[in-house]
């Protein structure tokens, strides 16, 4: 099995990319935040249907 | 992992976690409404809309901006001017000495074409200042601010060493696993990992920047020490003025200095920002990040002569870009949004992490049940 801190790195690496993003300017930039935190909602809310209710 | 290890990282977790969980629950819950402050600020007046100026309109002198202030306050002194960027209108920060601490100054603002006081209530008064005071320092003043930053760091901590022992409980597991049908305690025990890894980045940079802010404070101190001191040493000697150049005057040179950038705010002689001497003319640029990234030009409260233009120092260009990435009010309402959704994440953290702690066993129990999650499924 893949290592568990993949998972982790990739989260941390695009949320401090969503995060700058929206410092460096508007336009393209605000919406390259609002995918990427929309992205990690999206991720619990995926996480919370697939869950198993064995 | 060793199981020396694991014990050392979860005795870390555990009581980082403790003592600073009740606090960043207070944080969280009142930075919620806090995130939405200039709409609540539009929709409850405290902070009010007026439609754009013509673009041929005729600025009103500063100096009588300020006598119009005044008027409302008789015997004050003006503190601080400052501009909407994106409403003709300003306000002036008045006190009863040049030294007024926050809480007590008196805020008037005013048109900036008509010169009409806008109705508003003070900055310091409300629900939305006393839900700032609580998050911000508990209304102790600077013990309040640092005992929140220490909270920020413990934070911190607990976030690292809470990804620590995310390894060898997800080891056999997919990312993202939540598994509801077996216990309680393991239900609530996925539910704290998913959502404590979905939201690792943005709660360490938030929790992060949020402790930098405290420190605000000491910095700007320092700050005028250090290099504003540099500048008020040349006028060692000399009495404070008594009669003030023009402020008009001060803004246009300040102006002309900076030609790329426009007036954020000006600190009067006195107030802590321009030392005893000078208007500090404080210029910002228009993008999201120079609009952050004051340009001070300080200008001779006397003679109206520009002075200097210092260069911020590398501490107050981290504290400055700390603010946004603490506050998230730089990308737009949408942003804003998914901030709160975020912080509510992370509220379900705390909570989630409480009640794992009411569920404890001893700490033998909780190290030996994250050993086994390293080789089997959790049962």
């Amino acid at each position: 099995m893949k290592s568990p801190f993949i998972a982790p790195a990739w989260i941390t690496l695009a949320s401090l990319i969503g995060l700058v993003s929206a410092l460096l300017g508007d336009g393209l930039f605000d919406l390259v935040s609002w995918v990427i935190f929309s992205g990690l909602i999206a991720l619990f809310v995926r996480a919370w249907i697939k869950r198993d209710r064995r | 992992m060793q199981r020396s290890a694991i014990k050392a990282w979860f005795v870390v977790h555990k009581w980082t976690s403790l003592v600073c969980t009740l606090f960043l629950l207070l944080l969280c819950l009142t930075g919620l409404p806090l995130i939405f402050g200039h709409e609540i600020g539009h929709l409850t007046g405290a902070d009010p809309e007026i439609p754009a100026a013509p673009a041929d309109a005729r600025i009103r002198n500063l100096d009588a901006q300020v006598q119009t202030a005044l008027q409302h306050f008789p015997g004050n002194v003006p503190l601080f001017v400052g501009w909407d960027p994106d409403a003709p209108l300003m306000y002036v920060n008045t006190g009863a000495r040049s030294d007024t601490p926050a809480p007590q100054m008196q805020t008037v603002l005013l048109n900036t074409v008509s010169g009409e006081q806008v109705p508003a209530p003070q900055f310091n008064e409300g629900v939305m200042y006393f839900l700032y005071r609580l998050h911000t320092d508990l209304f102790l003043g600077l013990p309040g601010l640092l005992f929140m930053g220490a909270m920020g760091l413990l934070f911190v901590v607990a976030i690292v060493s809470g990804l620590v022992l995310y390894g060898p409980f997800m080891r056999k597991q997919r990312f993202g696993t939540l598994r509801t049908g077996r216990s309680r305690r393991l239900a609530w025990l996925d539910l704290h990992n998913v959502i404590g890894i979905i939201t690792l980045g943005w709660a360490l940079v938030v929790g992060l920047t949020g402790a930098i802010n405290t420190l605000a404070k000491p910095l700007e101190q320092a700050w005028q020490t250090q290099q504003l001191g540099e500048f008020a040493a040349r006028y060692a000697g000399q009495p404070k003025p008594t009669q003030l150049a023009s402020l008009q005057a001060a803004v246009d040179t300040a102006r002309a200095a900076e030609p790329d950038m426009r007036p954020a705010f000006v600190s009067f002689p006195g107030t802590g920002y321009s030392g005893d001497h000078h208007y500090g003319v404080f210029m910002q640029g228009d993008s999201p990040v120079t609009e952050r990234l004051y340009r001070p030009v300080l200008i001779d409260a006397q003679t109206g002569a520009l002075t200097a233009q210092p260069q911020l120092p590398t501490y107050m260009t981290v504290l400055l870009l700390s603010q946004p990435l603490h506050f998230g009010d730089y990308g737009k309402l949408p942003l804003k949004i998914l901030w709160a959704l975020m912080d509510l994440l992370t509220i379900a953290v705390l909570i989630s992490g409480l009640y794992l702690w009411f569920k404890r066993g001893s700490t033998a129990t909780r190290v030996a049940e994250i050993e086994r999650a390293q080789t089997q499924e959790v049962a």
